[in-house]
């Protein structure tokens, strides 16, 4: 496609991309297409927490179970996000218990990336029997409600710590994964340079390592996030109840005393609202790069920019048929912002 | 039809599956449950020579068969429904316990889960065919949506729109000595106080079909024979809903039996934020009060559900997919 990005119809509506001048619109241009916003804030945002988790119980203020006088007082200077109901530090509790949630949820995402990794890639390469035994069992485990099941399982593990919780959520929970890995492997497994490798002699776990893997790593990566959201979700929703690790401060914990001491009917807001936000922010900013990755793999899929970036990634990959592809984009989009 | 019997025989698999787990957990995990119970039970002094049997039974540690008549026993009690008794509501049995609490759950989590789908889809629809719009711009929005636990959002909602601006109830779900039935007082109750319940659900759920529902729908829209429907001069609407669409949304509903696992596990637990009377109200019941045969019965009837909704997804992709019926 012959025509230049500032004179694509939807460049009119990247005013910024349009008052700055033209080298600088370049240099952004190039930034943004290889670390867009969303990458950049999940990024950012994640490390915020990931550094919370490392230094949070050193710089906590107070010993987060100590009884204190201040009984569900508001945030204050002392209390910088408030008490409970016993006088106890939200603010501690927050900063301590970020490391107990953030690492079930990575151990417990890299346990199941691992076991989806073996057995997707196994039972897609290797096939047969085996293989479609393999399958059926991730299709059994994805369709199992989780919770229910780990209730049952941690339920008969009493007073298990959270290490033992990450095993077991991830030993439930590699079943995405291991399906998508399978399906990416049959097809990446009938492509001429597998076949090439392999009249080349080389050996299953070679090709598997050196030549099928490295398609496969974007996959990986976002099912490894995907992993991490669901455990994190899964360890504060059982703790939530009751089950698992109660013995040590995480955000499911002070989610847990707040319900059972009714904070919001007290309206004690600083006390539930953080952990609360503390969880999703963290899942939001592993879903934000994990937007990045799947932006990566398929351009085609960005918001912003569509006739700039869209049609040109189109026309590139497919760069047999540039008139139809580009035609019908145009079309599309035309008569799509004409109404 | 060959692609509903292939999936019917699917779903037996995994009964069979869940059935067997349950099985299998007790005798896998350390310790003996029933012992703690029966010892539990018994300082309470209302333990009968009966309930002792029905506990061993429940668990199927009856010691003297081995384990694979242990097994047959068990097939044989789910058959009969039996599933032991319930710690929690003594005397009464698990079965049930969880049958009256199952059409709460049912009509609540159903309701709420069809129509999340629903607008997630048109709204995933809508932010493909409008690219760049508002709607798609927000659409990493959505992200917060899915990372959110849905208990803490309901904790949130019930603070304030039932305790600061007292537009619905905290808690229950009817209002306290109305009759269950088919009144018009207790019905207007019931949904009353199920509408904050079901929001939550629906705003959190919705966002995995928005965002799947639009990339799919990005895809089609490359496809030739939507260029094709544009050319020949066919209407917006057409090309949109009947061209676009509709095959985008093959991959929508086959992913809804995926994700409904993962659906059902959060939405549970807005019942307990909420003192739902539904399975995740007793399912936290059960788990404070170490009943472990409910538990267990809770498992396999969340999971029989779920497998009954994934039929039903089933049935609507035969509708929507030619292709599926062809086979026979």
């Amino acid at each position: 496609m012959a025509i230049p990005y500032g004179a694509a119809p939807g460049a009119a509506t990247d005013e910024l991309a349009r008052a700055a001048p033209e080298a600088t619109a370049g240099l952004r241009r190039h930034w943004r297409r290889h670390y867009p916003f969303k990458v950049i804030l999940g990024l950012g945002l994640l490390t915020v927490f990931v550094l919370m988790a490392i230094i949070g119980p050193m710089v906590a203020p107070y010993d987060p179970s100590a009884i204190g006088p201040d009984t569900l007082a508001p945030p204050s200077a002392a209390h910088l996000l408030g008490t409970t109901q016993t006088g106890q530090d939200v603010l501690s509790q927050l900063l301590i218990g970020s490391r107990s949630t953030l690492l079930v949820g990575f151990v417990a995402g890299a346990i199941a990336t691992t076991l989806s990794v073996v057995v997707g890639i196994s039972a897609g390469y290797y096939g047969g029997a085996g293989g479609e035994l393999l399958g059926m069992l991730s299709n059994i485990f994805l369709v199992i409600p989780v919770l229910p099941l780990l209730v049952v399982l941690t339920a008969f593990l009493p007073g298990a710590g959270s290490m033992v919780v990450a095993l077991v959520i991830s030993a439930i929970s590699w079943a995405w994964g291991a399906r998508v890995l399978r399906a990416q492997t049959l097809s990446l497994r009938k492509q001429d340079f597998v076949q090439a490798a392999r009249a080349a002699g080389e050996r299953g776990w070679r090709i598997i390592l050196f030549e099928i893997l490295p398609n496969e790593i974007a996959i990986v990566a976002s099912s490894f996030l995907f992993t991490v959201i669901a455990a994190i979700l899964t360890d504060a929703s059982l703790i939530f109840l009751g089950l698992g690790d109660t013995n040590q401060w995480s955000w499911g914990l002070i989610l847990f005393w707040a319900q059972n001491n009714e904070a919001f009917t007290v309206g004690a807001w600083w006390w539930f609202i953080p952990p609360g936000l503390c969880i999703a922010l963290t899942g939001t900013a592993l879903a934000l790069i994990n937007f990045g990755i799947d932006e990566l793999i398929n351009p085609g899929l960005r918001a912003a920019g569509r006739d700039r970036k869209a049609s040109r990634a189109m026309t590139t990959e497919q760069g047999l048929t540039p008139v139809r592809r580009a035609g019908s984009t145009g079309l599309t989009t035309g008569s799509g912002t004409g109404r | 039809m060959a692609f509903l019997g292939r999936r019917i025989g699917f779903y037996l698999v995994v009964a069979w599956a869940a059935i067997t787990m349950n099985f299998i957990i007790p005798r896998l995990m350390p310790g003996n449950p029933v012992e703690i119970l029966i010892s539990r039970l018994s300082s309470q002094g209302e333990l009968t020579q009966r309930s002792i049997h029905a506990l061993t039974v429940a668990f199927g540690l009856n010691t003297k068969t081995g384990l694979l008549g242990q097994y047959g026993q068990y097939w044989v009690q789910l058959f009969h429904g039996n599933l032991g008794t319930s710690i929690t509501y003594y005397p009464s049995s698990v079965a049930q316990v969880v049958m009256t609490a199952l059409p709460w759950t049912v009509i609540l989590l159903g309701t709420a889960t069809v129509i999340a789908y629903i607008a997630g889809t048109v709204l995933g629809v809508l932010a493909a065919w409008r690219r760049g719009s508002a709607l798609d711009t927000a659409l990493p929005a959505t992200t917060f949506l899915y990372a959110m636990p849905l208990f803490w959002l309901g904790l949130v909602a019930i603070e304030v729109f039932a305790v600061k601006l007292r537009w619905f109830p905290t808690s229950g779900g009817q209002t306290q000595g109305i009759p269950i039935g088919f009144t018009g007082q207790f019905l207007s109750s019931a949904v009353d106080h199920s509408i904050l319940p079901a929001l939550v659900i629906v705003v959190t759920v919705m966002a995995s079909p928005l965002v799947g529902m639009r990339n799919m729908m990005v895809t089609t829209l490359g496809q030739d024979y939507v260029l094709v429907a544009q050319a020949k001069g066919l209407s917006q609407r057409r090309v949109m809903v009947m061209y676009a669409a509709r095959n985008a949304i093959l991959p929508t509903i086959a992913n809804f039996a995926l994700a409904l696992g993962y659906v059902v596990s959060g939405a549970i637990l807005v019942e307990y934020v909420f003192s739902y009377p539904g399975i995740g109200y007793i399912l936290f019941q059960s788990v404070s009060n170490e009943d472990y045969p409910l538990m267990q019965a809770i498992f396999l009837i969340i999971t029989l559900a779920v497998l009954v909704a994934n039929l039903l997804a089933d049935l609507v992709y035969v509708v929507l997919d030619p292709r599926s019926r062809q086979e026979a």
